[in-house]
């Protein structure tokens, strides 16, 4: 029974990383003002990218150096839509998304070797392996939490980072301003543009390593649609954690856990049919988040940033 | 104190600031000068650049051409940034805070030379320095969004102060201010002024350029039109020169010849969206030729008095009687049906639709029925030839009927919603803030408009935080607070001292 429930954590904590990373990364775009739904898209193409690099280069650095720029590029250019073209949003997330699913299955299609007929699909990589921390990943169950890959960790690092940053420095206080208020902040310095820019881009990069997770590690190699929807979850889970970078691993927990929990049933041969157990995460995923947003709007603590998805213009009435 | 002027050298100077917007000559040639120690009123109508040229020297705009010299040293300022380095600060009219941050926050948002870590409590304990100093009562740790606007606007000052601002800027500053409030932003400011700072405040309020300043510059459509000595002028004077022609000051009116009783509420009371009382316990009489004035600084439940009268907010206890109907919670198409009428206070989100015609706009109300509907269909030729004739009665400047409304100024679309609201009024106009931001000439075409509704047998409520307003147009005053109505008294006897007490909190039957 232990080991089951410590396989269990493990798996919860492998499934829930990558979603860690996007929604931190999220966070701190829409913290900005700026709604990025391109995030499946970037996900899958930080996938495809890092992949192929760690086939061809075998170094898992640069494969997460290329996924990381792949991130840039594509939330640029989101940034550049959204900011300097003061764009809709929705529909610039969205084409980023269609662009990224579709041109990240081509190149799965095209960047593999002519033995494999070019196809990334069904090759093994270099990957992301599993290291004890000493002394730590011996305590009974909890010990899971210590055996895990490079990434894991720095999740562990990441999540008080980012809360830290948010709440606690002075570049925090001109984030949060720029998408409660850009008007004041405008007012008060702070180039809304420039801050815009820089967080896009980070949360673009951040999102992208977390597609990286899938490819390198959590499911080695390349398949068409790696990411199974996380990209949308992670827009759940965004609006599950209140925009706040130390609730972010809850919502990730509970999604990689049920995830964690349907694949052992699957394993134990379950009489309950495959499709079924494989939208649970998805479905409880929504049922949270509905009755969190509930309880929150009911205590009045709505926090979405007050100037998400407005395009800023100085001046405007 | 002040008659070694010409000794004195100005700590800031504007030359021949012009500044164009596509189509309109905002800032033509306007020059500028402000001495230590002083206070400027920049005196003008509604578009007459005084905020243009204001949100200039803030950084906000980029002038087209001009010099700005700060203490003698010509100075480049590109934004808010710039202009805060070089000592200026501005408080606009809506106000510069974050909502769901502290004080503390806000005072040092964008402030580069604070620590990367933020160290609040530092913050803190300068910020009670400042508020001691200057008597500005603020708790740094409290919440924006929590405070008055009275307090709100002090962290606008104190943020200034902190940042150490020489020339302050203040954009209307007591439109939301009861007249104790205004008085002590008064003492503050000369406070500061007494201590070497400027400031310069744009108004268009007589008395108060007459008790705030020391100079008054007048803009009239982007120019510079006099430059006076406050103790050498005189509000008649200043008007004047604000419009080029003399204005009325009282309006006429005959004696008010109440008829019978059209809008009755007996103990109502309304929650807020934040599930707070916004009405309690309010009992109001209005009979038909009268107007009520309802007095009160905004946010002490004048939007839900007026939203509960006309179907658009719920009432959760009491009843409301419109000419002895019982319209307690009922639609706005029901309200509309009786003949109510309604003025909204914010006239461009909930009074025009901005991106349809003037046409449209004015039949929005009539369009249900024939002659401007028939079998479900309108009638363009009918709606058009009923526009025209509004548009040429209430002298509405517009290019054209087809053209849409957002691109009329201020004054026209409220003229707009006055000529579509009156023609369809028959038992009660309900006017919130009909006259807030319209320059002089369309303020008093607005409150001639209320006063012949009035002779035409309506009952009016006129919703105003201008007090003056409210004692020359109403014929009863009733004062707000918290959502209590704290006393009614006849217009004609009321004093702008009591009416403030009683906007403070203070019941009627407490004063002496």
């Amino acid at each position: 029974m232990i080991a089951l429930i410590t396989s269990i954590l493990a798996i919860t904590l492998r499934a829930g990383t990558s979603l860690i990373y996007a929604t931190i990364g999220e966070i701190y775009t829409e913290r900005s003002g700026i709604l990025n739904l391109g995030l499946e898209g970037m996900m899958l193409l930080g996938a495809v990218s890092a992949f192929a690099t760690v086939y061809y280069t075998g170094s898992l650095l640069l494969a997460l150096l290329v996924a990381a720029l792949t991130g840039m590029i594509l939330s640029a250019l989101h940034a550049f839509l959204s900011i300097t073209m003061r764009a809709n949003q929705v529909v610039s997330g969205l084409s980023i998304t269609l662009f990224g699913s579709g041109f990240a299955s081509f190149l799965g299609q095209r960047l593999g070797p002519a033995s494999n007929g070019h196809y990334l699909i069904g090759l093994v990589g270099k990957k992301f392996t599993p290291f004890d921390i000493p002394g730590l990943s011996k305590i009974p169950v909890l010990g899971a939490v210590f055996s895990q890959d490079i990434l894991t960790y720095i999740v562990f690092l990441i999540i008080p980072v980012a809360w830290f940053y948010m709440y606690k420095t002075k570049n925090g206080l001109n984030l949060r301003a720029v998408g409660e208020s850009p008007q004041t902040a405008d007012a008060m310095g702070i180039n809304i543009a420039k801050t815009r820019y820089i967080y896009t881009i980070l949360g673009g990069t951040l999102v992208a390593l977390g597609g990286a997770h899938l490819s390198l590690s959590y499911a080695p190699g390349w398949t068409d649609n790696i990411t199974g929807g996380r990209g949308w979850i992670v827009i759940a889970l965004v609006i599950f954690s209140m925009w706040n970078p130390s609730r972010a691993i809850w919502g990730a927990l509970l999604f990689g856990g049920i995830n964690a929990i349907q694949f052992r049933l699957q394993a134990t041969g379950t009489t309950i049919s495959a499709p079924l157990l494989n939208m649970l995460p998805y479905l409880v995923t929504i049922i949270v988040l509905v009755l969190m947003t509930w309880v929150e709007t009911l205590n009045k603590k709505v926090g979405a940033p007050a100037a998400l998805a407005v395009p800023y213009m100085r001046g405007e009435k | 104190m002040k008659n070694d002027q010409k000794e004195k050298t100005p700590i800031l100077e504007m030359r021949g600031i012009t500044k164009r917007f596509p189509g309109v000559l905002a800032n033509d040639n306007v020059d500028l000068e402000l001495f230590p120690g002083e206070v400027l009123a920049l005196l003008g109508e509604n578009g007459a650049g005084k905020s243009t040229l204001m949100n200039v020297l803030a950084g906000l705009y980029r002038a087209d051409s001009g010099t700005i010299r700060m203490k003698g040293e010509e100075i480049e300022i590109y934004s808010p940034k710039d202009a805060m380095k070089h000592g200026i600060g501005m408080i606009h009219q809506n106000f510069k805070l974050v909502q769901t941050m502290t004080v503390a926050e806000n005072v040092i948002l964008g402030l580069e030379n604070e620590d990367f870590i933020l160290d609040l409590k530092k913050v803190g304990n300068k910020i009670k320095d400042i508020s001691s100093h200057y008597n500005l009562k603020v708790d740094p740790n409290a919440v924006i969004w929590q405070m008055s606007v009275g307090e709100q606007q002090r962290v606008e000052i104190l943020k200034l102060i902190y940042r150490g601002a020489e020339v302050l800027i203040l954009d209307e500053p007591t439109a939301v201010l009861t007249p104790q409030e205004s008085r002590e932003l008064n003492q503050i400011i000369k406070q500061m002024t007494g201590e070497g700072k400027s400031a310069i405040f744009i108004t268009h309020k007589m008395d108060e350029v007459m008790e705030f300043s020391d100079w008054v510059r007048v803009l009239q459509k982007g120019k510079l039109v006099s430059v006076v000595r406050t103790k050498d002028t005189s509000p008649r004077e200043l008007s004047k020169m604000m419009v080029g022609r003399e204005v009325l000051f009282r309006v006429e009116k005959k004696p008010a010849q109440p008829g019978e009783t059209v809008l009755k509420l007996e103990n109502v009371t309304a929650l807020n969206e934040k599930g707070i009382k916004a009405l309690q316990n309010i009992s109001l009489n209005l009979r038909r030729g009268e107007i009520l004035g309802i007095a009160g600084v905004a946010g002490n439940g004048q939007r839900e008095l007026t939203e509960v009268i006309t179907g658009l907010h719920k009432v959760t206890e009491g009843k409301i009687l419109v000419e002895d109907k019982d319209m307690t919670n009922k639609d706005p198409l029901e309200f509309i049906n009786e003949g109510v009428s309604h003025i909204p206070s914010d006239r461009v989100a909930m009074g025009i639709v901005g991106d349809m015609s003037v046409a449209h706009n004015l039949a929005m109300k009539e369009y249900r029925k024939a002659p401007l509907t028939e079998y479900g269909i309108l009638h363009p030729k009918r709606i058009l030839a009923m526009a025209k004739k509004m548009i040429t009665f209430f002298q509405i400047a517009t290019p054209t009927p087809y053209t849409n409304v957002k691109f009329l100024s201020g004054g026209n679309i409220q003229k707009t919603i006055l000529a579509r609201e009156i023609g369809a009024c028959a038992s009660l106009l309900v006017a919130a803030y009909p006259a807030r931001g319209l320059d002089v000439g369309a303020t008093e075409s607005v409150r001639k408009e209320m006063i012949s509704e009035r002779d035409n047998g309506k009952g009016v409520l006129l919703v105003s935080e201008d007090l003056d307003e409210l004692m020359s147009v109403s014929d009863r005053i009733a004062v707000m607070n918290e959502g209590r109505i704290m006393g009614i008294v006849p217009a004609d006897k009321a004093d702008i001292e009591s009416l403030g007490l009683m906007m403070a909190g203070v019941p009627q039957e407490e004063l002496t």
